[in-house]
């Protein structure tokens, strides 16, 4: 329980310091710290498979790619010059409904109202310290769930992702030059030819 | 000694894992200080010279002095730097490399295994930590507010992002064939025959992929002093360009552990020389993959940045993608 609370304010400080630092690596090293802080929390859920590959994936390869943009595109260290406020004037009820809406949940839960789902039928996964083998969120686990009852979940997933980078390749890159074909070269040929040949009667 | 292990065991858990922990910092820290020292004795050989041999007898004290000359030095932080960052960056570098050591198991006993936590998912937690040190290096640079380091970090971060993938994948056909992510089981699935064998191109591609990724020769670009100055590094002065050099050291180590437990059979004895006990055989195995390093340093030139990352990603990946297909492939028809 402590461990919750302590990670819960990282979690919430660092969110903060995300949105509002000055800077944008500012904010990348927020949103690293909240990443961390969400895996340990991952990790005191029993959910071992989803914290390490929070770390592996948010982490390692997507904030990378944030820090490696942003090193590349603004020069020096300076702060980012702050641009008109785009924020719509309804941000602030919006919030304060969030914040309701998200106090009632925690009320039902604790209240004991919401109950928590029962894991799905046919699951044999039992309770257990995070970290042995072949208990509840750990890597067997995970994966026997992924691959048996989730299947084609899972391979939607796959396929959704897949058409996003196809979509991407397709949108943002430029189009190869047509290959050469051997009648395109032959149409090139007879042109340099009747070129020449005016080119000589020209002369004449 | 059972006395002993029995007041281990009633000790409380937070304990025993911060005397461990210690004990473990330090065998790691003076490995660190005399890998160095072996490099320059090595690398002075290689090179038909003595390397270090004033302080100390035949050079031993050499790693204390040059950390007496580290503390002592400036710090130094450019007025272009962003303090903050610049500051932090050495923490993370330092940080990741030292805490992959929390799940390394280095042999087994009747006691279980000799590591300090020992955890199912062992392989991805060291994917997973190791996949953070590339901040340490692109941050710092970053926030050195100069034009040299920037580039070496932007370089150290491609080429980081980019071999890891190709490791990744050589890592998935040594857990195919043991079947399990636990690094424990993986040793004990090399009982009979190591995975180096079975899984060649694997372990070709991983130590490939090991050398780019800790930054060595013959792929540190991101410190090429011909171009860059020093790389990412060139603004840090005392202690701090001192945790950027423990941390690459550090790295150097672990993934020479991460060889031997995957690809070497870990603590297992070859040829069933069993009377050597475990741990000394693990350290050996580290230690002839860390000789391996030094002598790539001595032997191979810098590659130009264009050839590394087509090597990276038009040879690498596509051998490393096959061999895992291959793999996956021959353990399902052998069911």
């Amino acid at each position: 329980m402590i461990a919750f609370w302590v990670l819960s304010v990282v979690l919430i400080a660092s969110a903060v310091w995300t949105i509002t630092a000055q800077k944008p690596v500012y904010s990348v090293v927020g949103l690293l710290a909240n990443f961390a802080a969400l895996a340990i929390l991952y990790l005191t859920l029993s959910a071992e498979f989803l914290a390490v590959i929070q770390l592996i994936v948010y982490s390692g390869a997507i904030l990378v790619l944030f820090v490696f943009v942003i090193a590349l595109l603004s020069s020096g260290v300076a702060p980012f010059a702050a641009g008109p406020n785009r924020m719509p004037k309804a941000a602030l009820p919006a919030v304060a409904l969030v914040c309701v809406a998200l106090g009632f949940v925690v009320f039902a839960v604790t209240r004991g109202e919401v109950a928590i789902p029962p894991p799905p039928a046919g699951s044999t996964s039992a309770l257990g310290p995070v970290g042995t083998a072949d208990v509840f969120g750990s890597v067997g686990d995970f994966g026997k769930a992924l691959f048996t009852t989730y299947l084609l979940p899972f391979e939607v997933t796959a396929l959704i992702l897949m058409v996003a980078v196809v979509g991407v390749v397709l949108l943002s890159g430029t189009a190869p030059a047509k290959a050469p074909t051997r009648r395109r070269a032959a149409g090139v040929r007879r042109e340099l030819r009747e070129a020449v040949v005016r080119d000589g009667e020209d002369r004449r | 000694m059972d006395s002993a292990l029995a007041v281990l065991n009633a000790a409380p858990l937070w304990l025993v894992v911060t005397i461990k922990s210690a004990l473990l910092l330090l065998v790691v820290v003076t490995t660190f200080a005399y890998a160095m020292l072996a490099e320059r004795k090595v690398m002075g050989w290689m090179q038909l010279r003595p390397g270090p041999n004033r302080v100390g007898p035949w050079g031993l004290m050499q790693p204390a002095s040059d950390a007496a000359k580290l503390i002592l030095k400036e710090d130094l932080t450019p007025s272009t730097a962003d303090p903050l960052i610049y500051k932090l960056a050495p923490f993370i570098s330092l940080l990741t490399a030292f805490s992959v050591y929390a799940i390394i198991p280095f042999g087994a006993g009747s006691q279980g295994t000799w590591a300090i936590g020992n955890v199912d998912a062992g392989i991805l937690f060291l994917m997973a930590i190791s996949s953070l040190g590339v901040y340490g290096i692109s941050l710092g640079g970053w926030a050195s507010g100069s034009k040299y380091p920037l580039l070496g970090s932007v370089r150290a971060t491609a080429q980081m992002i980019s071999y890891e993938l190709a490791m990744s994948l050589s890592f998935i056909g040594v857990l195919i064939l043991a079947g399990t992510t636990s690094l424990d089981g993986i040793v004990s699935a090399q009982a009979r025959l190591w995975f180096c064998i079975p899984q060649a191109v694997g372990f070709v591609i991983y130590v490939i992929t090991a050398v780019a990724e800790t930054n060595r020769t013959p792929f540190d670009l991101v410190e090429a002093e011909t171009e860059l100055v020093g790389g990412f590094h060139t603004e840090y002065s005392g202690l701090r360009f001192g945790s950027f050099f423990i941390a690459e050291y550090v790295n150097m180590l672990t993934v020479s552990c991460i060889a031997t437990l995957l690809f070497l059979g870990g603590w297992n004895a070859p040829f069933g020389l069993t009377m050597v006990p475990g741990v000394l055989w693990f350290v050996a195995k580290v230690a002839t993959f860390m000789f391996f390093y030094i002598w790539l340093r001595a032997t191979l030139p810098r590659l130009r940045y264009d050839r590394l990352m087509a090597f990276g990603w038009k040879v690498l990946l596509p051998v490393a993608t096959l061999n895992l297909i291959v793999t996956a492939v021959v353990v399902a028809v052998r069911g």
